[in-house]
């Protein structure tokens, strides 16, 4: 039953590397690695903490050889560092966005497919409870026919013109279109898929140079609601990022950010027995289980956990959040970008397939 | 330590179950004069111990509770820090160096050594954490402050990545120039008791989640149930009503009869809420105060 511990190496030790270094780092089944370019972060933490610190990622991977990494450095990187990765065999937790270029996001979901490793993506909105609830509601029919969404996130980033970091900087995968606009994005490819047609959007700068600070769009699906996007990282009067998705249909309304997820029901479903018609609100601390350790929230934890049960287990492919996946929504944010650079939709206009004929009662027929 | 601690999250906004809520709190709190409304309930009502934040809008109530000593002659603060918010920003602005020099005395040792993008040595790690807490508790200068806690984002942060030295550094420093007693608050509360006795810190004060549903109890609640009943940890207990999900009377009752457990931390914005929660304490954990 006793297993090796599995050794896992965190590349990139920034806001979100230093907290997934400490949660595998704590996680009882994991033997850690860390690397960073930063002399100064692997300066303090060699002499701080048990494992073992790198500085070239080369370096680490031939010295090492982990058998799964988590990818947490600048979004430009991705690429390559997941390419170098997957070549030596190893599994890989890759922060998002995923790729820049959606064609390298497409290439690297075939080549972790074909060498069969354990591929994922960190959307962890994926692993809030309000928003798997509304997932499972949206499977179920709940609201019926859904024609209305409304996909937003807002936040304080970016509140003055200010120095540069590779956040700020376009070519590094920076701007609140990657950023912030990738999560409400994802959850709608997650519920959607890749929508038929973008129109309508829009990447605006509001304090900064050169990237955007708040993106609209429109976005279509075939057989499928239209949604409107909503994003912006220069409010101060969110005191940390928020998205929320709302949801119109033919039985009601659905509305889910992280902390609940509220349902409005027209008519009863079957096989929603929880639920009964008016409103209902479930909360994410009921629909949350703990994992073995919490930093910020239990869906970073979930995340990886799942990460790392799926290596351990010997899956060839990721329970959620596969690179495909990802992939899709890095496809959905060209389309804005270049919906946005020319102002010609892209994409072909949604086709809606003819409802089935269903016997319907007729005003005057009896 | 007081059974009973009143908490601050109502006052920023901060609601586990609802924006909506946290907003109409945050609106409700906008003015000192609001948030000194209910702390003067609580106070009132036998409740003498504040667990704050180093947020900026705490040193405001520090000001005023300073300046009228007949009336708080027992308002007690326990701080909270870091704010962790505070050092986000500035990290965005200047980089993780360049926000630490920033932080640091200037013209001072450790502003050169950061300045020198050169090796820092333990020493330096040591003085940078130091002028850190000695920042945070500036706004405390003149108070009662006897216990002084590490947030848990930050405490949560270092145990994961196995700096727990950190921790030493912390209480050594909060013992020596302050006085006080070391405390620390965590999600994964049996995880850091280890480090903190391996790091030779005994019978820590640890404030953690501790309720009936095990609700955030990370690491299992029966790890917290062994670790309460060791001895080895004097707990403050937070989120006993695990956000509403268990009934007060209930709730207050089960937390009474661990043993380990000094305290509960507790939140509220209406006086009847407050009133009712005391009341509780006294019925099941006997008068405090």
């Amino acid at each position: 039953m006793t297993q090796e511990k599995l050794k896992l190496a965190v590349v990139g030790l920034g806001k979100m590397g230093l907290s997934h270094f400490a949660m595998v780092n704590a996680h009882p089944e994991v033997q850690a690695v860390a690397c960073d370019g930063s002399g100064f972060m692997v300066d303090v933490l060699s002499k701080n903490v048990g494992t073992p610190v790198y500085r070239d990622f080369d370096e680490m991977m031939d010295r090492e050889a982990p058998k799964a990494v988590v990818i947490a450095t600048p979004s430009r990187l991705h690429a390559p560092m997941v390419r170098r990765a997957l070549e030596a065999g190893a599994h890989v937790f890759c922060e998002k966005p995923f790729c820049l270029d959606w064609q390298d996001s497409d290439a690297l979901t075939a080549l972790a497919a074909e060498k069969g490793l354990v591929a994922q993506v960190g959307y962890h909105y994926r692993y809030v409870g309000a928003f798997l609830e509304m997932k499972r509601l949206i499977e179920a029919g709940a609201i019926g026919r859904i024609t209305h969404v409304l996909a937003e996130a807002y936040g304080p980033v970016v509140l003055r013109a200010k120095r540069q970091t590779w956040r700020t900087q376009k070519s590094e995968g920076g701007g609140c279109l990657y950023d912030y606009a990738a999560h409400p994005l994802n959850l709608l490819n997650w519920f959607f898929g890749a929508p038929a047609q973008v129109t309508g959007s829009v990447l605006d700068s509001v304090f900064s140079e050169g990237i955007d600070d708040e993106v609209f769009s429109t976005l279509r699906w075939n057989d499928g609601p239209t949604a409107q996007l909503s994003v912006n990282w220069s409010d101060e009067s969110h005191r940390k990022m928020s998205t929320k998705i709302s949801l119109i249909g033919t039985n009601g309304r659905l509305f889910a950010d992280r902390q609940e997820c509220q349902l409005y029901l027209r008519s009863p479903v079957e096989g929603l027995e929880d639920y009964e018609p008016g409103w209902t609100v479930k909360y994410t601390t009921e629909l949350t289980d703990d994992r073995w350790f919490y930093l910020r929230g239990e869906e970073y934890s979930a995340q990886l956990d799942e990460f790392i049960a799926a290596v351990r287990a010997g899956e060839r492919t990721s329970r959620e959040n596969g690179f495909g996946s990802a992939a899709e929504t890095d496809r959905t944010m060209a389309m804005i970008i270049e919906n946005a650079r020319t102002g010609q939709p892209v994409g072909a206009p949604p086709v809606m397939s003819k409802p089935e004929k269903t016997a319907r009662k007729r005003w005057f027929g009896r | 330590m007081d059974k009973l601690l009143f908490g601050d999250n109502q006052f920023f906004g901060i609601n586990h179950m609802s924006e909506e809520k946290a907003r109409a709190q945050a609106m409700r709190f906008q003015k000192t004069d609001a948030i000194m409304d209910v702390l003067d309930t609580a106070y009132d009502a036998g409740i003498r111990t504040f667990m704050c934040t180093t947020h900026d809008r705490i040193a405001e109530i520090v000001t005023r509770v300073k300046a009228d000593p007949a009336r708080y002659g027992d308002f007690t603060f326990y701080p909270c820090m870091p704010y962790a918010h505070k050092y986000a920003n500035a990290v965005t602005d200047h980089g993780m160096v360049g926000a630490l020099r920033n932080f640091m005395p200037e013209d001072g040792f450790l502003a050169t050594a950061l300045a020198g993008g050169k090796a820092l040595a333990t020493r330096e790690v040591d003085g940078i954490a130091k002028v850190l807490i000695d920042m945070e508790m500036k706004m405390f200068a003149g108070a009662r402050a006897p216990v002084v806690f590490m947030q848990n984002v930050f405490a949560d942060l270092l145990l994961g990545m196995g700096f727990t030295r950190a921790f030493r550094i912390f209480h050594d420093h909060v013992v020596e120039k302050y006085g006080a007693q070391p405390a620390y608050i965590t999600m994964n509360m049996p995880m850091l008791l280890d480090a903190l006795e391996k790091e030779g810190i005994e019978r820590p004060i640890i404030c953690s989640n501790i309720n009936k549903l095990g609700f955030r109890m990370s690491g299992g609640f029966d790890a917290y149930l062994d670790a309460l009943k060791s001895g080895r940890v004097r707990a403050v207990a937070m989120s006993v009503y695990a956000s509403g999900a268990i009934p007060a009377d209930e709730a207050i009752h089960w937390i009474s009869e661990l043993p380990g457990v000094e305290s509960i931390v507790f939140g509220a914005s209406s006086a009847g809420n407050i009133h009712s929660t005391k009341a509780l304490v006294d019925k099941y954990m006997g008068v405090c105060a």
